[in-house]
């Protein structure tokens, strides 16, 4: 502790003259801050980053909800077993589980009953009708393992030379590579989009960028004569804009966060209601994950490093 | 109770350019600063400044200068004069290369400047002080960070000027001002801001345009003294001014404009 120093307005030497103001203002920015137009384009920048962030979140929200119910729908596979005249189709049933059964990498069969099957044609021929007479396909569900796939093929090729024209056996493969184009699709617009959204974003930046430096010519000038260089002029304009774009791109993001926190609430709220569980069945669980929350976060990011650099490249052009 | 070498003394109006003893405490940095920065790197006797045959007009106007040669010697000590329109202030630009001039060759520390590059330019510039007609004080910035502007600009850090700084302000009168912005400043304090910045990164060459226009006769004096005790500690002065009885108290040499052409005088 003795090698402490006395704070420097106590030392004789600089007490001479009065001891320099503690609330002097220093390194205010250079570039003077005009307050009408900065939260013009602060706001312009938070509506163009929400709308992006929440394009972002809808992609995810859609590519995930795909990808949920290709999981459910890739472990499945199931076998129709059409009644043909003259056949026993109970016996048919039976001989198709027990093929399926038989062949190796399959976990589970379950025989939809003929009393099931018909309710499952309820949705689109009404209730209280008597199918008895109408030749009602059974279905057999077959569950999959999680991770392998077992060889479909032989199954299908064994149950069709044992049931020839009866059975047949449907992977889902079409409806798959549908949804996973749909998904592609989906993901590529959402990109799209974000992308177009933050060229906007610069182009809005550049025409603020010139309009500051318009406004500003005799600063720039002043900072010219007094020995400032043009990298120097270009990083306070730099600054000042990115600021702007941190102010513009937390707002916009924290909004899409909100609106999406909002919306996984009201799907959650609306799944424990009466139609709920076709909702989530069409829509998967309807709420973006951490992955959608950190696409948003990021587009905020971006959006305030674009206009940065996009304020950079301005001035730097304009000062040539 | 009072230390004992009692309250620091106030600048009063009355003698804001402070005493002998902050004076010199000045004048010593200010010398000991200039020898690595100043006059030996740019050769002994070389001109800082060189026209031939300069010719000026602004668009497709009449020419403001023409045919005007002369050279400013390192340390010395000039007026530029003339009357109102003349082109003293065309001339001050032409060296601070603010212009460029539509025939002749302008030189400056040496170097011939058409065709600069920005980065030569940004070098040259950091050698001269400047004291514009209308000042060019950045109103969004307190006197203080004016002032600094140029160190500033250096990319040097704040803690490293401060006091340099302070005490720069404090010897022009300016002590009590540091937080104003230059809006509310009078014109006497606005000029003497804008010398203070001009001094404050101890330039080569000092260009002075009109720089006791706005004050009076007492307070111009002062100012000038300023001028000349830089120019002792080595600084190359130039100062545009048509008050002549200003140039009256300082036997220096006088360039005098008129129709375009330059005359010297001593
Ligand atoms: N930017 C400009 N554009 C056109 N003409 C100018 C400009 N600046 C000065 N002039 C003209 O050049 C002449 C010299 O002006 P100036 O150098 O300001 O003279 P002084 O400083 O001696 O009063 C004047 O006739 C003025 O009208
Ligand atoms: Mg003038």
């Amino acid at each position: 502790m003795n090698e402490a120093r006395p704070p420097a307005s106590s030392r004789p030497a600089e007490a001479a003259e009065p001891p320099l103001p503690a609330n002097l203002r220093r390194n205010a920015p250079l570039v003077p801050t005009d307050s009408a137009a900065s939260r013009a384009l602060a706001a312009v920048i938070a509506i163009l980053t929400f709308l992006a962030a929440l394009c972002a979140g809808a992609a995810e929200i859609a590519v995930s909800s795909a990808g949920q119910w290709q999981g459910s729908v890739a472990q499945e596979v199931t076998i129709q077993v059409r009644p043909s005249a003259g056949r026993d189709i109970e016996a048919d049933v039976k001989r198709a589980e027990a093929i399926a059964r038989a062949h190796t990498g399959i976990v589970g069969a379950r025989v939809f009953s003929k009393t099931e099957s018909e309710r499952l044609l309820e949705p689109w021929l009404g209730s209280g009708l008597d199918l008895s007479d109408l030749p009602v396909p059974r279905l057999i569900a077959l569950t999959l393992p999680p991770d392998a796939r077992p060889d479909l093929a032989t199954l299908r090729s064994a149950l069709t030379e044992a049931l020839p024209g009866v059975a047949s056996l449907d992977d889902h493969a079409l409806w798959l590579q549908r949804l996973s184009v749909m998904a592609n699709t989906l993901a590529g617009i959402g990109i799209g989009v974000v992308a177009l959204v933050l060229i906007a974003t610069g182009l809005a930046v550049v025409f603020a960028t010139r309009g500051a430096m318009a406004g500003n010519r005799e600063v720039v000038e002043v900072l010219h004569f007094v020995g400032a260089d043009d990298a120097y002029i270009a990083k306070a304009f730099q600054s000042r804009f990115f600021r702007l774009g941190l102010r513009g791109g937390a707002l916009g993001a924290g909004a899409a966060l909100l609106v999406c926190g909002a919306a996984g609430l009201a799907a959650r709220m609306w799944r424990s209601g009466p139609a709920g569980e076709e909702i989530a069945a069409l829509f998967g669980t309807f709420q973006i994950g951490w992955q959608g929350y950190a696409v948003i976060v990021m587009i905020g990011a971006i959006a305030s490093v674009v206009t940065a650099l996009v304020s950079r490249v301005t001035v730097r052009h304009f000062l040539r | 109770m009072k230390p004992i070498w009692g309250t620091p003394p106030r600048p009063s109006r009355a003698n804001h350019l402070g005493t002998i003893r902050d004076n010199i405490r000045w004048s010593v940095r200010a010398l000991s600063a200039g020898k690595n920065t100043g006059s030996l790197l740019s050769g002994a006797e070389e001109p800082v400044v060189r026209f031939e045959s300069v010719g000026m007009r602004y668009g497709l106007g009449p020419e403001v200068l023409s045919d005007v040669s002369f050279e400013i010697a390192p340390h010395s000590f000039q007026f530029l004069t003339g009357p109102s329109g003349a082109g003293k202030t065309t001339l001050l630009r032409l060296i601070l290369l603010s212009v460029k001039p539509t025939r002749g060759l302008v030189s400056v520390f040496g170097e011939e400047v058409s065709g600069i590059s920005n980065e030569a330019l940004t070098g040259l510039r950091r050698r001269m002080g400047v004291v514009f007609q209308d000042f060019r004080l950045l109103d969004h910035l307190t006197t203080y960070e004016n002032v600094a502007l140029p160190l500033r600009v250096q990319e040097r850090a704040e803690a490293s000027y401060r006091a340099e700084v302070v005490e720069l302000l404090r010897w022009v009168g300016l002590g009590e001002r540091m937080h104003v912005l230059p809006p509310l400043l009078s014109g006497g304090e606005k000029q003497r801001a804008a010398i203070a910045r001009a001094l404050i990164a101890r330039p080569e060459l000092l260009l002075a345009d009109e720089p006791t226009g706005n004050v009076d006769p007492s307070l111009a004096r002062r100012l000038l003294r300023l001028f000349m005790e830089l120019n002792r500690l080595g600084t190359s002065v130039l100062i545009a001014t048509h008050d002549y009885g200003l140039m009256d108290l300082v036997d220096a040499r006088r360039m005098v404009l008129g129709e375009g052409r330059l005359r010297i005088e001593n």
